[in-house]
């Protein structure tokens, strides 16, 4: 390379040679430098020329001075930031969805579990013409009327930037032809996602209930609960029932997967993964069998039954009839199915079981009678003298019986269900007795228990009919009032928990129990199971005799009195009590304006326990327009306690499910 | 005999070039297929392509080099004329592409005459106030800013903002080598400042995004202010000592726009960091003294006007390239020399060496 340098050899040297010694000699080839003469230029141009040129390289070195420092300024002071940055460009994390729990009855029957499918899904904001895209994916894959609906009321509550289904359960053979064109769609993909499916369908529905895609709503709270992280790539949540309450047990955690992107947000490669924490499984108290064959019980009756396990408090059954199916909510509900539930005049979605609120009409009389010998307003032994009514204030207050059940001891005035004795009781104790004591037994209050929703009821007393209303003329309480109370009617008004928690209370003889639907959490990761609710809410120091003078009655309504016929020939000692709750009462408005006949009749209540010495299940049934409670609640008690008890199915169910509640018992 | 014959062919093939030129240049050329490779390997490799452009480039360097000075002003007058004709032939015939019309078809091929006008305007320019050198007077000099301004408008109006601030630049630099007096330069240039607000009015809207985003990228983060939020991510990113080559994660994951052409230097910023960059813009630098050196020991007014406006001119490439990725200069399309992909700029700026080769090496000749 040396002799290419030869061309100039002292370039140094050469800048500060002066030109016009350079320019001087005559030029050798006059040819080639024609106009030779005239670059003779004047002395001083060359240093004028030469002060420019040394102008043009300081002004050079200056703005390469700045782009160093600004070079600089990017490089080091701002490293860090851009480093961040670039690291957030080029890594997104990809949050795993965990697995939702699964939910089990009390003898591990799958109530609740997931699936998976494939799904077409549709990301809005990539799409530029949603109508022209979707008619194209018509052309490869099936798309219903109804999936645009669908489509389109998804579209309306979600999120941004989360992608909607627009098919789901695709089959192999679809996911394949819409691999085949997917490039013709982006914003378009297949995905692979858990389905929740409910496979006892419209049992239970109320108590575990369902889950739907999360809307603006959901996100509050889910905000408001800190889970915002824990919930990205989630896209549904438990809306109602167990689903709904125990959502962030059942939810899980979410994990991620960090991936390198390029800038088109395609995924170069997987950098780390943080597996997700499957959801913990819950097991419910309920006895999924013994729900079904309750349900059934009711027919096509409106009603509803709670049967609890009196010395925990867990449910066994809770019905609530009409049901519906859970599993048409999963992934939105379709809007023809949605008007159907949400527009019956027989309101499947309401959970009558803690949302209605009933008189509990004669069925009120045990605890009445209970709180009399508490209060020592009366003694078991004490009797009264019945003509049939009761006179008080100038008002005429009817016995149901004409003439009167003659001499009333506290034992036949619950068996034949005397109404005279508990007008006088309910004058003697008056009404701030009777809603102290049954206060305490949970009357009007929520029982807490483990599904959103409950009602109150009412207690009625004189403080809450000062809540209750506005003018002063109607907040006063009068003595009056207090008579009807003393029979479950008038103001009172609870929820069949609420009078099946009593039920249960008074079977364990005041050991009273929160009562709940989730028996334990099994801890996904170690397998550790925590019991709910396993201590008693609290006790109530009730004398023994007293308790027993109750109960003993109860058998004899069972035995001899109201409830007689329906129990004729039970293989088991129960105590039970019936029950007719007017309609035109103050909570019946509902139903006595513009229906038919049989919607003005009375709800027939029963309650019960059973085996009297050890009970094993104490319930509370209610038939909407059912009549007297011996006829038509007090059968399904039966029912109820056959199945429990002895295994005994109804007439017409099938063989073989009893042998299976053969292995069960032995659990 | 043999022996002797190789050598004088040596001899005759080195006879023309600029040692420390071509050294310098060879250099840049180095990193810019090591970049260009960088930027390019993963989808669609250009280092043939480039290495080809360097070798026709070169070829074109020697070939220019071999004619004096004296010759080459002559070329431009006609290339000057043609040029401007062939950009009234774009203004009236041009293929528009991207809402701007810088092509001409030619049937075979089309060619984009803006680019002949970086070389043609200096020339014309040059070979216009040499001729008059005698008595330079102030009509000359305002005929030679007629002679600028009219390429500069005609490309401007295209749009390409990028070429025209060469080409202008290119002319203004012969002015002021050639002696253009301080006070009119001071003058035009308060002139300038003053009709700034405007230019702005005559600006095209998307020139004037550029300039605001230039100012606050982050007021368009996804639309004009990407590129250079992404370019300074790549810089910052690659810090002192960069990511190595081929180990930029911005190049290689696609968010460098136009990586192997305008924004390259992103991609050489973020493997290897402010030392690399340093080094690469002293190369610029060694490469800018030594054409000024050139200019300063050329023996005529057009070899010194030439080779002073072909110096600042690459410095205009290269402040105008790196101010633009590095985000002090809005967007516009100037490539950086001998780093950037494209076969165009490189033959240009190659004749632009040759040119310098030129006079320094038939200055010798004069002097002997």
């Amino acid at each position: 390379m040396m002799p290419i340098g030869r061309s100039d050899a002292q370039p140094g040297r050469s800048a500060f040679r002066p030109v016009a010694l350079v320019s001087k000699p005559p030029p050798r080839r006059s040819g080639l430098f024609s106009r030779a003469s005239s670059l003779t230029v004047p002395n001083h141009e060359p240093d004028r020329f030469r002060f420019r040129i040394a102008v043009a390289g300081i002004a050079v070195a200056l703005a390469f001075a700045v782009l160093i420092a600004r070079l600089f300024h990017l490089q080091v002071v701002q490293h860090d930031y851009y480093t961040t940055r670039a690291e957030d460009n080029r890594i997104s994390l990809v949050p795993i969805v965990p697995n939702r729990g699964v939910i089990v009855d009390r003898n591990g029957v799958i109530l609740a579990h997931n699936y998976s499918a494939f799904t077409l899904e549709i990301t809005p904001s990539k799409v530029a013409d949603l109508d022209t895209t979707i008619d194209g994916l018509a052309r490869l894959i099936e798309i219903l009327p109804k999936d645009r609906k669908r489509f389109r009321r998804l579209l309306e509550e979600s999120r941004n930037f989360e992608s909607l289904p627009i098919r789901t359960r695709l089959s192999e053979e679809e996911v394949a032809r819409f691999a085949a064109n997917r490039y013709l769609f982006p914003g378009v993909e297949v995905k692979a996602r858990l389905f929740r499916q409910y496979p006892q369908g419209e049992v239970a529905a109320h108590a575990i209930g369902y889950i739907n895609r999360i809307n603006k709503r959901d996100l509050e709270m889910i905000e408001e609960s800190e889970q915002a992280a824990n919930y990205k790539g989630t896209d549904h949540i438990g809306k109602t029932g167990i689903e709904q309450k125990y959502e962030f047990q059942l939810h899980g955690e979410t994990g991620y997967e960090q991936v390198e992107i390029d800038a088109g947000g395609r995924a170069v490669r997987n950098l780390s993964r943080t597996a997700p924490v499957q959801g913990n499984n819950l097991t419910l108290t309920l006895d999924i069998k013994l729900q079904e064959m309750a349900e059934k019980a009711f027919g096509d009756r409106l009603g509803a039954l709670v049967a609890i396990e009196p010395s925990t408090g867990g449910i066994l059954a809770l019905v609530s009839t009409p049901t519906f199916d859970p599993n048409l909510f999963i992934d939105g509900i379709r809007s023809d199915d949605w008007a159907l539930l949400n527009n019956s005049p027989h309101k499947p979605l309401l959970n009558r079981a803690l949302n209605g609120a009933y008189p509990p009409g004669s069925t009120f009389k045990p605890f009445m009678a209970l709180a009399a010998l508490e209060s020592g307003k009366r003694t078991a032994s004490q009797t009264i003298s019945d003509p049939g009514f009761f006179n008080f204030g100038g008002h005429h207050f009817r016995d149901d019986k004409k003439g009167g059940h003659g001499l009333v001891d506290m034992h036949k005035s619950i068996v034949v269900s005397c109404d005279t004795y508990y007008y006088l009781l309910a004058n003697d104790m008056g009404i701030d007795g009777i809603a102290r004591f049954m206060g305490q037994l949970g009357f009007g209050q929520r029982t807490e228990i483990d599904i959103e929703g409950e009602s109150e009821g009412v207690l009625p007393s004189p403080e809450w009919k000062k809540r209750r209303f506005k003018r002063p003329e109607q907040q006063k309480w009068f003595a009056g009032e207090t008579i009807s109370i003393g029979i479950g009617q008038g103001y009172n008004s609870y929820t069949p928990i609420q009078l099946a928690q009593a039920t249960a209370t008074l079977a364990n003889n005041g050991v009273m129990f929160r009562p709940h639907l989730v028996k334990y959490i099994t801890d996904s990761r170690s397998g550790e199971q925590t019991m709910i609710e396993p201590e008693p809410l609290r006790v109530l120091p009730w004398k023994r005799q007293h308790v027993e003078v109750i109960k003993r009655a109860m058998v004899g309504v069972n035995t001899q009195g109201t409830g007689a016929r329906a129990f004729a020939g039970a293989g088991y000692s129960s105590a039970g009590k019936t029950g007719t709750s007017q309609v035109f009462s103050l909570k019946g408005t509902e139903y006595n304006a513009s229906r038919l006949k049989r919607e003005l009749r009375d709800h027939a209540l029963f309650i019960a326990f059973a085996p009297v010495d050890e009970p094993k299940i104490a319930l509370a049934v209610l038939v909407e327009n059912g009549g007297f409670g011996a006829q038509s609640a007090a059968p399904i008690a039966r029912m109820v306690f056959d199945y429990y008890l002895l295994g005994k199915r109804p007439k017409g169910a099938a063989e073989e499910d009893e042998v299976e509640r053969d292995d069960m018992e032995g659990d | 005999m043999w022996q002797q014959i190789v050598h004088r062919a040596w001899l005759r093939l080195i006879e023309r070039l600029d040692g420390p030129l071509l050294l310098i240049t060879l250099a840049v050329m180095t990193t810019g297929l090591a970049t260009v490779y960088s930027a390019s390997y993963s989808a669609d490799n250009r280092l043939l392509a480039q290495s080809l452009n360097m070798a026709i480039g070169l070829g074109v360097m020697w070939s220019v080099a071999q004619l004096p000075p004296q010759k080459l002003m002559h070329f431009g007058a006609p290339l000057y004329v043609v040029g401007v004709i062939l950009l009234i032939l774009v203004l009236l015939f041009g293929i528009r592409v991207n809402g701007a019309t810088r092509w001409l078809s030619l049937g075979f091929t089309r060619i984009q005459p803006s680019e002949l006008l970086k070389i043609a305007v200096p020339l014309m320019l040059a070979w216009y106030l040499h001729k008059h050198e005698a008595a330079l007077k102030a009509r000359h000099y305002l005929v030679a800013c007629l002679l600028l301004l009219v390429p500069f408008l005609l490309i401007a109006k295209q749009p390409d903002l990028g070429t025209a601030i060469l080409v202008g630049a290119a002319g203004c630099y012969v002015l002021f080598f050639a002696g253009l007096p301080w006070k009119v330069i001071v003058g035009l240039g308060c002139v300038a400042a003053s009709a700034a607000p405007f230019a702005w009015t005559m600006l095209h809207d998307y020139q004037r995004k550029r300039i605001l985003t230039m100012v606050d990228p982050t007021s368009d983060p996804l639309g004009a202010g990407y590129h250079i939020i992404q370019a300074s991510i790549a810089i910052g990113s690659g810090g002192a000592f960069g990511k190595g080559w081929l180990g930029g994660t911005q190049t290689h994951l696609e968010f460098i726009p136009e990586p192997h052409t305008d924004f390259i230097f992103a991609v050489y910023a973020e493997e290897r960091g402010l030392v690399g960059n340093v080094i690469l813009l002293l190369l610029y630098l060694l490469l800018i003294t030594r054409a000024l050196m050139i200019a300063a020991n050329a023996s005529t007014l057009f070899a010194r006007v030439m080779a002073g406006s072909i110096a600042l001119s690459l410095f205009t490439y290269v402040f105008v390239n790196i101010g633009m990725v590095s985000g002090i200069l809005p967007v516009v399309g100037v490539p950086l020399p001998f780093m950037s992909y494209g076969g165009t700029a490189v033959v240009t700026l190659s004749i632009a060496i040759g040119i310098l080769m030129s006079i320094q090496t038939h200055r010798m000749l004069v002097g002997k």
